[in-house]
């Protein structure tokens, strides 16, 4: 499980939690997120989000 | 043999400023177009750090320095682009394309773009404590005001629209206690239905926030111990530190000087270009087909569709539902506002948890809302049902 950050407001997606609030819901991997997903907080999009190691 | 300059030949895109519009739309281009020069010029440190921020850093425990996500060489490399820090541009020369900074070098340009956000609003204050007052607009702004937080008890704040009550409620996880003055009647009185701002008031006064509606400031004089601060009705509030958050005015003295039409913002039509084909303009300091919406979300819409456009495929901008997320942990609230003469009527539901305010159309359709509290679980289920703006 990996961890992803926004490049925007350092949101950031945990492969583990999900974001269940926005219909994600736990342990879904980065790669099976919806490709034209959005950040529900800006409207960034998934290519906009980067991988950071934690 | 007579040969070209190759800094003419080679005249790409310039972007001037560093800023969340000036990075987005630099990496938006770059996905598109990656042989095109491309310039971007900063009067600051040109590290990208994101504005939206700066506003819930204390929470966060964020520092001037760890707020930068990349500096200045590292977006260079990621962008192959050249990113000039520390330069005033003077002027633009429309005629010849070219952009003219200070100490005289010249940047010729295929277009620009003026990404050159907004200013703080100045409100003319009386006393020897008026030009101490601090306003946090962009980073160095942030530097100066979190190293004067030491030994900060209590701050007057001016203005009670988001940025305001953002800080008020940043604060507390300081432990520091705020006044918020205002001369509207209730917190973000621009964006929400009179109840969802009683349920705001109501949320922040319990963690800690003071307000003081239907007055204004009319000075701030230094004491020994800190400021006093005047209000319009003669009441006086001691403050360590008074902040304004009044709000902002776009940029747009640069674009003037140049002959570009210019009203509230600079002038822009959907495909973000300014009365002059070859500047564009985009984020804080655009006025794009009439509206001005210093917000995150527009400006990511206005970055794509520039870029694209920019890369050869002229693209107009589209607006969706774009809620805003206001930063009061202690009450969460998202905008989705109608737009500017929407006819219809707010419907607000409020109980001890929550505040679900819809604003209906006459045909019962759903054109704006704000969630505070528990009902912002509602915020993606709403948000599909908003039309947007510019569709």
């Amino acid at each position: 499980m990996k961890t992803y950050q926004c490049t925007v407001f350092s949101v950031t997606y945990d492969e583990a939690g999900g974001m269940p609030n926005d219909g994600i819901a736990p342990r879904t991997r980065c790669a099976d997120v919806p490709a034209d997903w959005m950040c529900l907080d800006c409207g960034v999009p998934k290519a906009d989000f980067e991988m950071i190691e934690i | 043999m007579a040969t070209t300059p190759s800094t003419i030949e080679n005249a790409g895109v310039v972007i001037i400023g560093s800023g969340l519009a000036g990075y987005t739309l630099a990496r938006e281009f770059r996905k598109l177009d990656k042989e095109t020069p491309l310039t971007i010029l900063s009067r600051d440190h040109a590290g990208f750090y994101s504005k939206p921020m700066l506003s819930n850093a204390l929470a966060s425990n964020k520092t001037a320095a760890t707020l930068v996500m990349k500096p200045a060489e590292k977006m260079a490399a990621e962008l192959n682009a050249v990113v000039r820090s520390e330069v005033q541009v003077e002027r633009i020369d429309i005629e010849v394309k070219s952009i003219l900074l200070k100490g005289g070098e010249a940047i010729p340009y295929r277009d620009v773009v003026l990404a050159l956000g907004a200013d703080t609003l100045q409100i003319g204050l009386a006393g020897d404590g008026a030009n101490t007052v601090l306003s946090v607009n962009d980073l160095d702004d942030y530097a100066r005001f979190a190293q004067q937080l030491d030994g900060v008890k209590f701050v007057v704040i001016l203005g009670a629209g988001l940025i305001g009550c953002e800080f008020a409620n940043d604060l507390l996880h300081r432990g520091i206690h705020s006044t918020v003055i205002d001369l509207a009647d209730r917190p973000l009185s621009r964006l929400l239905p009179a109840e969802a701002s009683a349920f705001m008031r109501q949320k922040l006064e319990a963690a800690g926030v003071q307000f003081r509606f239907n007055v204004a400031v009319h000075g701030v004089n230094k004491t020994p111990t800190g400021f006093d601060v005047e209000l319009t009705d003669s009441s006086h509030i001691q403050a360590d530190m008074v902040l304004s958050a009044i709000g902002l005015r776009p940029r747009t003295e640069l674009a003037a000087a140049a002959d570009i039409a210019v009203n509230r913002g600079v002038i822009v039509n959907r495909h973000l270009v300014t009365s002059n084909a070859h500047v564009h303009a985009l984020g804080d300091c655009a006025e794009v087909a009439g509206h001005v919406l210093p917000y995150v979300m527009p400006l990511m819409q206005q970055a794509r569709a520039l870029a694209a456009t920019l890369a050869g495929t002229p693209t107009h901008v589209v607006y969706p539902a774009m809620p805003v997320m206001v930063k009061t942990p202690a009450c969460p609230t998202v905008v989705c506002s109608p737009a500017p003469h929407a006819v219809g009527a707010w419907q607000v539901t409020t109980t001890a948890d929550g505040c679900d305010a819809r604003f209906m159309g006459v045909d019962n359709s759903l054109l704006g809302f704000a969630l505070l509290g528990a009902a912002t679980a509602q915020k993606q289920a709403l948000a599909a049902q908003v039309t947007g703006w510019l569709v």
